[in-house]
């Protein structure tokens, strides 16, 4: 008998209060009771919609069907086959517009909480030692991986179950791209990815970090080191800047390098080696995820008051309702419809106020969003001493520009077919390095699309 | 992979010259290339220029001053032990095809990073006059490689204990008016070294390169924590650069961004020295 309550099984989550003052993970999950509650009310539809909104296609119902009975280890085989990084998708997907958009139960009440079934399940192998043991017979042939985020892992690890031998190069130090340096500990604990990477290499695919490809070795290097064929998954990383005065001043960062310092360098630790900024008050511009990530961060890094200046309404906030949610409850002030005009600095070169302007709705632009206009003589200043920018990023020109044919669009994604392929024979290309800056589980299943698409590639050169 | 140290030379007190197993780095390295290296596993990511490459060896050479906590810490190291972390070959290589005739100029621990470009101009049959300033006679590196890498040395101290007495922009001058017409200098040294050279240059319409040396995270061009405006536009020193013109470059604002994080530095690098003097003390 299903479960009929209108509501999710409640999660526990650490006090706003306590939260915004360390790095330990907001969600806590749910317990192996709570997770079969939640599972029993799932109708288990054989048409099974929520499938379809899964750019992954997991077998929803089949695995919470095996977690309403306590099968967790079942439910962990199932889950594992159609998705390489479960752990972390549960967390950082976007389920409200995905899977769980798509679930009957949300037509009236709350839908089937997958993502938190799905990490409850992912967490439980990972604590039990589970691993998905999957036969691998080899094929002999190697190929060869470019950037280790989400869509490099995940068509990595599909290559690897093929029986290709995969290496991966990764120009950082750590692999995992965003979820190593962008997404913060409290979103996605590092120590998950560096599980998650490891269950990879027990597959047999090799990791090298610190070949920045483009540099070291080419595209065509590779290629003459014998690899058949080469995914390239190496992202969206280039930070954009506004192009308003006062952008070289001190206390100005991109997301990216405020995240990084954080998240990757490990700069919110006691004896970090690598610094950052102590700020008193922080303007973070932009409306995404990113954003939020980089202003829940300033807030635990000890700043008093850290705001989101957007140029739209609450309305349009790209960023996940969830996320908006929390950075409210932590205290994280939102100034909508704002949209900065220039940086100002003291005698040494620090920033100490930003100017800013405020905005109104006006007519639907291209993208169908209303377009912001200023509102003539509201100029104001905001006293901030750090600005963080994340205003969006675009693909990183080293691999197109050392790479002989491999054509980019005007925004620097390359350009891809309908399989994945390149315009040079033997590349392919999935994630944020073909469609620009989009979410962890598009990418993954770029990668996974890629993998298929590659597989067909070298077979059909047989 | 591991990035052994297969040699350890103190140049000077301040100054070491170390060459590091890294064969793919050395295969593909240019004058004016950098790598970033990361001495352990909780290391922060510092850049450094290659020196000089042994393609046969496989080896890459570095040499840095011990100016904090991480390059101290980086100079506890020794042969035969490895760095944690070493990539490149990063930025953009120096450009230097077609000169004839050059200056290049070199301040203290810049005289590494104008070595290897000396050295590329002089191999393509550049008539090369390489000018190297230190603060006095016994901080003088490289003396040797850089008369073999130049048509013509010239040392400076800048309290007149060995060589020209002066600072390198009083050399030049001398040099510029004596009639000696270069197709192009190029400076490497402190911030305000360049900015010197360049207002001199400047007056006298001689293009000037200049290798900066911004703060570093990822070396890629991933964050633009090495932003540079250069001719009003923003560049990223870690993939456009290291090398600007230095007639564009706003050196004020990237000046003030270096001292960006002098506290936590200073602070870093006392509390180094206490943890070496409690474990040598």
């Amino acid at each position: 008998m299903a479960n009929m309550s209108l509501t999710k099984v409640k999660i526990s989550e650490q006090d706003p209060a306590v939260r915004n003052h360390n790095f330990l993970e907001v969600s806590l999950g749910y317990t192996a009771e709570e997770a079969m509650e939640e599972a029993s009310r799932c109708l288990g539809c054989k048409n099974e919609p929520c499938r379809g909104g899964c750019p992954v296609a997991v077998s929803i119902p089949q695995f919470i069907a095996q977690v309403k009975e306590g099968n967790f280890a079942e439910a962990y085989r199932i889950l594992s086959g159609d998705n390489a990084l479960p752990a972390v998708c549960g967390r950082v997907c976007p389920q409200e517009t995905q899977c769980e958009s798509k679930c009957v139960r949300g037509i009236k009440g709350e839908p089937v909480a997958i993502g938190r079934l799905e990490r409850f399940v992912a967490d439980w192998a990972r604590e039990n030692g589970i691993t998905n043991e999957v036969k691998i017979e080899k094929n002999g042939d190697k190929v060869a991986v470019v950037g280790s985020g989400p869509a490099g892992l995940t068509c990595a690890g599909e290559l690897a179950k093929m029986g290709y031998d995969v290496t991966i190069f990764e120009a950082l130090h750590t692999a995992g791209g965003v979820l190593s340096y962008g997404i913060p500990e409290f979103r996605l604990p590092k120590e998950i990815v560096r599980k998650e990477i490891e269950g990879l290499q027990k597959m047999g695919v090799d990791v090298e970090t610190n070949m920045v490809i483009g540099k070291v070795l080419s595209i065509d290097e590779l290629f003459e080191r014998g690899y058949k064929a080469v995914f390239v998954g190496s992202g969206a990383g280039l930070p954009q800047f506004m192009k308003i005065p006062g952008e070289g001043l001190c206390g100005v960062y991109s997301a990216n390098e405020y995240l990084t310092r954080i998240n990757l360098m490990k700069a919110y630790t006691e004896g970090a080696p690598t610094p950052l900024l102590h700020s008193k008050s922080v303007a973070v511009v932009g409306g995404g995820n990113v954003a939020m990530d980089a202003a829940r961060c300033a807030k635990r890094m000890g700043a008093d008051k850290v705001y989101i200046v957007y140029r739209r309404g609450e309305e349009e906030l790209p960023a996940r309702k969830e996320e908006v949610h929390h950075a409210k409850e932590e205290g994280i002030i939102f100034e909508l419809l704002t949209a900065p005009l220039s940086i100002e600095g003291d005698e040494k070169g620090r920033v100490n106020k930003m100017k800013c302007i405020r905005m109104e709705l006006g007519e639907p632009d291209a993208s169908g969003r209303r377009r912001p206009v200023p509102v003539e003589g509201s100029e104001f200043d905001m006293e901030v001493d750090t600005v963080i920018m994340a205003i969006g990023t675009s693909p990183n020109p080293l691999i197109r520009s050392t790479t002989p044919g491999l054509e980019a669009n005007k925004k620097g994604c390359l350009v891809t077919k309908e399989d994945a392929s390149t315009t040079r024979e033997g590349i392919f290309c999935g994630g944020d390095a073909a469609t620009g800056a989009a979410t962890v589980i598009l990418a993954m299943g770029a990668g996974k699309h890629a993998a298929k698409s590659i597989d067909e590639y070298i077979k059909s050169k047989k | 992979m591991s990035f052994k140290i297969v040699k350890k030379q103190p140049l000077n007190p301040e100054i070491t010259l170390m060459s590091i197993e890294a064969p793919l780095i050395a295969a593909k390295a240019k004058a004016g290339q950098f790598i970033i290296l990361r001495v352990d596993e909780q290391g922060e990511r510092i850049p450094l220029t290659v020196a000089e490459t042994d393609k046969d060896a496989g080896t890459v050479t570095i040499i840095y001053q011990k100016v904090g906590a991480t390059t101290m810490q980086l100079d506890t190291l020794n042969e035969g032990e490895s760095l944690h972390d070493f990539v490149g070959p990063l930025g953009t290589p120096t450009h230097i095809e077609g000169l004839k005739k050059v200056a290049v100029v070199g301040g203290g621990l810049g005289c590494a990073i104008a070595y290897p470009i000396a050295k590329a101009l002089h191999e393509q049959g550049a008539e090369v006059h390489l000018i190297a300033g230190f603060r006095t006679k016994d901080l003088i590196i490289l003396e040797d490689m850089m008369k073999n890498a130049s048509t013509h040395l010239y040392l400076c101290t800048d309290d007149g204990s060995f060589g020209f007495s002066g600072f390198v922009t009083d050399q030049l001058k001398e040099l510029i008016e004596a009639g000696n017409q270069y197709d192009e200098v190029f400076a490497i040294g402190p911030l305000p070294m360049m900015k010197f050279v360049c207002r001199l240059t400047k007056q006298h319409d001689i293009k000037t390169t200049v290798s900066m040396n911004p703060i570093m995270v990822d070396g890629t061009g991933m964050c633009g924590g090495c932003r540079v405006t250069v001719g009003g536009e923003m560049k990223f020193a870690c993939v456009d650069g290291p090398d600007f013109d230095g007639h564009q470059v706003d050196f004020d604002e990237i000046i003030a961004r270096n001292a960006s994080y002098k506290e936590f530095e200073a602070q870093q690098k006392a509390h180094f020295c206490n943890l070496r003097g409690e474990i040598h003390g």
